[in-house]
């Protein structure tokens, strides 16, 4: 309408909803998380296809907070058109993502366009510019105020980037007037983007990058009616990578001044940014005289407090300020930070407030929990914080505890839902379980655990009779998943109906869609990690969503069996008798064997942990908490870094103290014996290399899927000279453990309420009985058996396997049938030797413990045996001496066929 | 005489159902065929548009029932007059004419009762529907990416409908029954694209449906969202019609009434459907409600959908004109 011309309206955007952005509208924060030129993780898995997880990564922007999402598909080695438009389609079928408007961000414009196609909403385009001079500039424009799109315009042109004050309001001010006057644009809907370059690079030019940053949006907020201006933060600290201190401080104080400048929205990752008031004065003062370019050496002296500060030194500084604030904040800032020092007197002057204990845990307790369990659903906590915030909060139940039952007949009852978690029948594994139960927890679950080696009669018996909402199972050894059938399919004759949690390591969503779900009429959902639990749990309990939830995760699972069936059949397979065949040949005749200088068993108990510590692979020991990265990048990780050295501070002050006082102790044993292959399959083992007496004999599986050419189906057997070459071969055995006491710890850190110490202790000792493993390996290479006694590696080269030989155990992928550690027990004793023992499902107790082969040939690698067909099972089957239908419970994770 | 300046002054009143009234026809697939598509070798009952061709007589007498119970604008025949919608037939080819024809028809209609009532000139809207394809959601359940339709497709579809329409003679564009507002946002990029090379310049008009109590569109937009998803085209109105009643549709009107800066339609059902599909509320049930929407001042154009009759129409025509119209309000002004 001819009469609204000169007035401007709101910048106005819509997803299903819309977003208005008024100048009451402090800051609009993009989500930044769904860009494959700035998330590792994303990029990932776009090009692994895995939009699902991909979907969460948005979801999880949204829920924490972001008011926008930038997507972002430029990457060389994915189409990045197509990745686009599945992404935006996918997103549109998620109302809880579609909510928000979309920002589409590529610098192609047949990305943009293609984006531009499928959103319903009012997005933002980001970005164009007069790079490619103004007709190109104009024709993108026309077409994106056609499909209905805010624009993001970059302080580009023909002639570059802009890189002044001058450059910068010369260019918006051109771009802003061909918009609006010759494209007709809506004032409002323009974004500028005046580049945020960085600053303290030590280059004299970049002093003024971010003062004409800040007088350019100035100037365009003044000059150019309705404009709006954005930006990408974190490129302003791009020269203190690595120091997150500093960058985050420079974050915060760089938005402080450009939001005050007029910047309205911009690309930020919350976890990168300090709260301005929090920001140490001193290190705020350095900071802002490099921002505002307020002294000459501005840049040095950042430079040298950001020496100072590097690792997080500045966090040392014990802050008691906030002793000072009102009960219930002191509470949660005690839950949140994971404070325990204080919470007994805490907890007893809230009581004394509340007058009713319980009062006290539904009040500000709960309240502390919810703001920690917004914290981690939100990504901005993780998981080694939260654990020590549920820490804080078991402390405070149990003070209140006596008062509570001094008051029992007052209360009814507590109103929460239960969960139920067990770690099934034949399994000791429990670390994953106790993570998820905490987690959980904190997000005011009850937890009912029954610990390990739970027979599915005590769970279904407990179920029933502490009422339960949930039941969680979970195991690590592949025997745990028929044991998981078994406890669904006595649910389903119980006629059950509670919802059923799968979770832990060998356990797998189609896993959970083929075996188990097809046994239980109730809803059974696959749980990937402790994160995921919560939101799961809520909406299998929330009676307004539990319907929908369990159609739509039965409808996921019938997809995933249907699949499941038909990509079975495209695998090809050939027959046993082809796959030994195309056997991994060795030259025997030309092959040099080396004699262990001593044959039979060899025990190194109570072996010194100061020395297993040293061959620790700490990797894995992060992945246990949840945080992704190698060791020991780790530490620079923007994201994880900081919580992955306090973590890591911990073990080691944890560590030191079990060697200290020999709390834990390491015992071993290894073997080496004469042996050879027979009949292409089978291992056997002598007495000695004279008398042709067999000891034991060892029965493995080879590879039956259709190999490419001049590759052969490996069978851990190939790696043993055969009787028929006539050369004395050598086969090695161990098994170590460092749990020993075990026990005794964990009980005292339960009576502690100490869950974070409990978890922490398990992951130690899984660490160093992985450690005494390699620690044990090396010895034997180098002296045991000696066959590579000139070898010089480095820990982490050793962790890489650079090593001559290989350690499979029974149970892993190579050799997955787990009854074959029986027989390895047997002829190492070990259980007489060492203290290790097995359950009946073949896992080991206590739990930090390690088994396995030694191969020495130079050619012997590590391999994973897929699926077997009917064939090889039959003969194996014979081989053992085991009823067939005993061999496929075993090997049914292998198995190609469903028995 | 000029719409927009008459709009400033009084309500102004769209048809009812065309569906209801050739309904009560009871044609049979021989009337639906005529001689010309006497050999076609797919059925053509219900194709509603192709009576324009083959019973252009019934089309403009409904045309002239509804002038005659007072509206102001007469949608034309051509609700699936696309060739997405016309493909369930085969006739595909058929498109342009169709267009070409239903326009002509509802114009010839119009003109007469202009010359007979010259204060009260009537015009004609182009009806143009969501096809029976959505660009924003997947007919598949089990695969959420899959689209049945691209928006390229849709914006090729409406832009030759919208040519039919305009060379026909209609006064107006009516892009209606919105329930994926992707689907309109390609329908308005082929229809602008299209004035641009005609260098003509014809009012638009949007109404989309919220489909359920959800106040959502079925695309999952709230009344506001689906607002500002269009608001990048100046449009004549924004509006809503079908799937509610007059009183279910009041307070997403309010919505639009508050945010927009464009005239405001309303053209609800007669009611919701019973049990057997038929919509029963009687002109002065319907009427009653609708009077509520002018007594609060929400709407500038109103009229009928699903259900509704010339008998229907004549009660909202005569309450329409006791009220005065909806003022445009202008947005709050930052600068």
């Amino acid at each position: 309408m001819s009469e609204t011309l000169n007035k401007i309206g709101y910048l106005k955007l819509s997803g299903l909803e819309p977003l208005v952005i008024t100048p009451e509208t402090n800051f609009v924060n993009i989500g930044e998380r769904t860009n494959v030129t700035g998330s590792k993780r994303f990029l990932r898995l776009i090009k692994e296809e895995r939009y699902d997880e991909a979907l969460e990564v948005a979801l999880d922007q949204v829920k924490g907070g972001a008011q926008i999402i930038d997507i972002n598909m430029d990457e060389g080695m994915i189409d990045g058109e197509e990745a686009m438009v599945k992404f935006l389609n996918l997103v549109a079928a998620e109302p809880e993502i579609a909510r928000v408007p979309i920002m589409i961000d590529s610098s192609k414009w047949h990305i943009i366009e293609a984006g531009l196609k499928c959103i319903q909403g009012k997005g933002i385009v980001n970005s164009i510019s007069l790079k490619g001079g103004e007709e190109e500039f104009i024709w993108q424009a026309k077409r994106i105020l056609r499909y209905g799109a805010a624009v993001i315009v970059m302080a580009f042109d023909e002639k570059g980037q802009a890189d002044t004050y001058e450059r910068r309001i010369e260019i918006c001010e051109r771009s802003y007037k061909t918009l609006v006057e010759k494209v007709k644009f809506q004032p409002q809907d323009i974004i500028f983007d005046p580049n945020i370059f960085p600053v303290a690079t030590g280059i004299e030019e970049h002093r003024k990058n971010a003062v004409d940053f800040f007088n350019a949006t100035q100037w365009i907020k003044e000059n150019l009616p309705g404009a709006h201006v954005s930006g990408g933060v974190s490129n302003v600290s791009f020269s203190f990578r690595g120091n997150n201190v500093v960058r985050e401080a420079m974050h915060s104080a760089f938005l402080y001044h450009a939001i005050r400048h007029g910047m309205d929205m911009g690309i930020v990752n919350p976890t990168m940014l300090e709260v301005y008031d929090e920001i140490p004065k001193d290190l705020l003062e350095r900071v802002e005289d490099v921002l505002l370019d307020r002294k000459d050496d501005a840049t040095e002296r950042l430079l040298e407090f950001a020496e100072k500060v590097k690792g997080g030194a500045r966090k040392q500084v014990i802050d008691d300020a906030w002793r000072s604030d009102p009960v219930e904040q002191r509470l949660t800032h005690a839950l949140v930070k994971g404070i325990v020092e204080y919470i007994e007197e805490d907890t007893e002057e809230a009581r004394i407030k509340y007058n009713m204990p319980i009062k006290v845990i539904e009040g500000p307790l709960m309240d502390g929990m919810n703001v920690v369990g917004d914290l981690f659903g939100s990504g901005k906590m993780f998981l080694p914080q939260v654990v020590k915030s549920a820490r804080v909060m078991k402390k405070a139940v149990a003070y209140l505890l006596p008062f509570l039952e001094a008051e029992k007949s007052q209360n009814g009852q507590h109103g929460v839902a239960k969960i139920l978690l067990a770690t099934v029948k034949g399994d000791v594994h429990d670390i994953g379980k106790n993570i998820v139960g905490v987690v959980l927890a904190c997000n005011n679950y009850e937890i009912v655990d029954l610990g390990v080696m739970v027979p599915a009669e005590k769970i279904l018996e407990t179920a029933i009779e502490k009422g339960v909402d949930v039941i969680g199972l979970s195991g690590l050894i592949t025997p745990s998943l028929d044991e998981m059938v078994h406890v669904a399919k006595e649910m389903e004759k119980q006629n059950f109906r509670l919802p059923l949690l799968i979770g832990g390591a060998t356990t797998s969503r189609i896993h959970t869609a083929v075996k188990i779900d097809p046994n239980y009429s109730g809803p059974v959902v696959h749980v990937l990690d402790a994160s995921r639990s919560v939101p799961v749990a809520g909406e299998l309990i929330n009676p307004e969503t539990k319907r929908d939830y369990k159609e739509k995760i039965k409808d996921e699972y019938q997809k995933l069996r249907e699949d499941h069936a038909s990509r079975k059949q495209t695998k090809s397979y050939i027959s046993f008798e082809e796959a030994q065949k195309n056997k991994f040949a060795i030259d025997w005749e030309n092959t040099g064997i080396i004699k262990p200088p001593q044959l039979g068993n060899l025990v190194f108990n109570d072996y010194s942990l100061e020395e297993i510590s040293h061959y620790i692979d700490w990797t894995p020991f992060f992945q246990t908490w949840m945080l992704k990265g190698k060791y020991p990048k780790i530490f620079e990780d923007k994201t994880v870094g900081q919580e992955a050295r306090k973590l890591f501070d911990d073990a080691q002050h944890m560590l030191a103290e079990i060697i200290s006082n020999k709390s834990l102790i390491a015992n071993s044993v290894v073997g080496m014996y004469a042996a050879n292959n027979i009949n292409t399959d089978d291992v056997a083992v002598y007495c000695d290399e004279n008398s042709r007496e067999e000891l034991t004999r060892f029965h493995f599986l080879r590879q039956q899927g259709k190999k490419g050419k001049n590759l052969p189906n490996l069978s851990l057997a190939d790696y043993i000279a055969p009787e028929s070459s006539g050369k004395q071969d050598y086969l090695g055995a161990f098994a170590v453990t460092s749990g020993i006491g075990l026990e005794l710890l964990i009980e005292a850190y339960k009576k502690d309420h100490d869950d974070y110490k409990e978890i922490m202790i398990k992951a130690l000792a899984d660490r160093l009985a992985e450690a005494f493993a390699e620690l044990m390996h090396e010895k034997v290479r180098k002296e045991l058996w000696g066959y590579a006694a000139a070898e010089n590696l480095s820990n982490n080269e050793l962790i890489r396997e650079k090593y001559q030989g290989i350690r499979p155990a029974p149970g892993y992928p190579a050799c997955p049938d787990h009854t074959e550690k029986r027989t390895l027990f047997d002829l190492l004793e070990v259980e007489k030797n060492t203290g290790i023992s097995l359950t009946e499902s073949f896992a080991m107790y206590p739990a930090s413990a390690v088994s396995g082969f030694y191969f020495a040939h130079s050619q012997a690698k590590y391999f994973g045996l897929g699926k077997i067909d009917k064939d090889q099972v039959l003969n194996y089957a014979t081989r053992k001496d085991m009823p067939v239908n005993e061999a496929e419970k075993w090997l049914s994770p292998n198995l190609s066929y469903n028995p | 005489m000029n719409l927009k300046k008459i709009l400033k002054d009084r309500i102004l009143v769209l048809d009812g159902a065309m569906g209801t009234m050739i309904q009560k026809h009871k044609l049979e697939e021989k009337d639906y065929r005529g001689e010309r598509f006497e050999d076609h070798p797919h059925p053509l009952q219900g194709n509603n548009d192709l009576l324009s061709i083959t019973q252009p007589d019934i089309i403009k007498e409904i045309h002239k029932a509804y002038f005659a119970a007072g509206a102001d604008i007469a949608e034309t025949n051509t609700f699936c007059s696309t060739t997405i919608a016309q493909s369930d037939y085969h006739l595909e080819e058929l498109v342009y004419e169709l267009n070409y024809q239903s326009a002509k028809l509802a114009k010839e209609a119009a003109r007469e009762f202009t010359e007979k009532e010259p204060h009260k000139p009537r015009f004609v809207a182009g009806s143009i529907g969501p096809t029976n394809k959505t660009a924003s959601i997947s007919p598949d359940v089990n695969d959420p990416g899959y689209r049945g339709v691209s928006f390229d497709e849709l914006t090729t579809a409406y832009k030759e409908q919208a040519k039919g329409l305009i060379d026909g003679g209609v006064d107006l564009l009516l892009i209606e029954t919105v329930f994926d507002t992707l689907n309109a946002k390609a329908a308005l990029f082929g229809v602008t694209e299209l004035l641009e090379e005609l260098n003509c310049d014809i009012p638009l008009m949007v109404s989309g449906t919220i489909t359920d109590a959800s106040g959502r569109t079925l695309s999952g937009q709230t009344a506001n969202a689906f607002l500002v998803s269009i608001g990048h085209i100046p449009l004549l109105s924004v509006g809503l019609n079908c799937a509610l009643g007059a009183s279910q549709l009041r307070p997403y009107l309010q919505v639009l009434s508050r945010e927009s800066d464009s005239f405001v339609s309303a053209h609800p059902n007669a009611g919701l459907p019973n049990e057997f599909g038929e919509y029963d509320e009687t002109p002065e049930m319907m009427a009653e409600q609708i009077e509520e929407f002018l007594k609060e001042g929400l709407v500038n154009i109103v009229g009928g959908c699903c259900g509704t009759t010339p008998a229907h129409i004549k009660k909202i025509s005569e309450l329409a004109a006791k009220y005065s119209p909806r003022q445009v309000v202008l947005e709050k002004i930052i600068v």
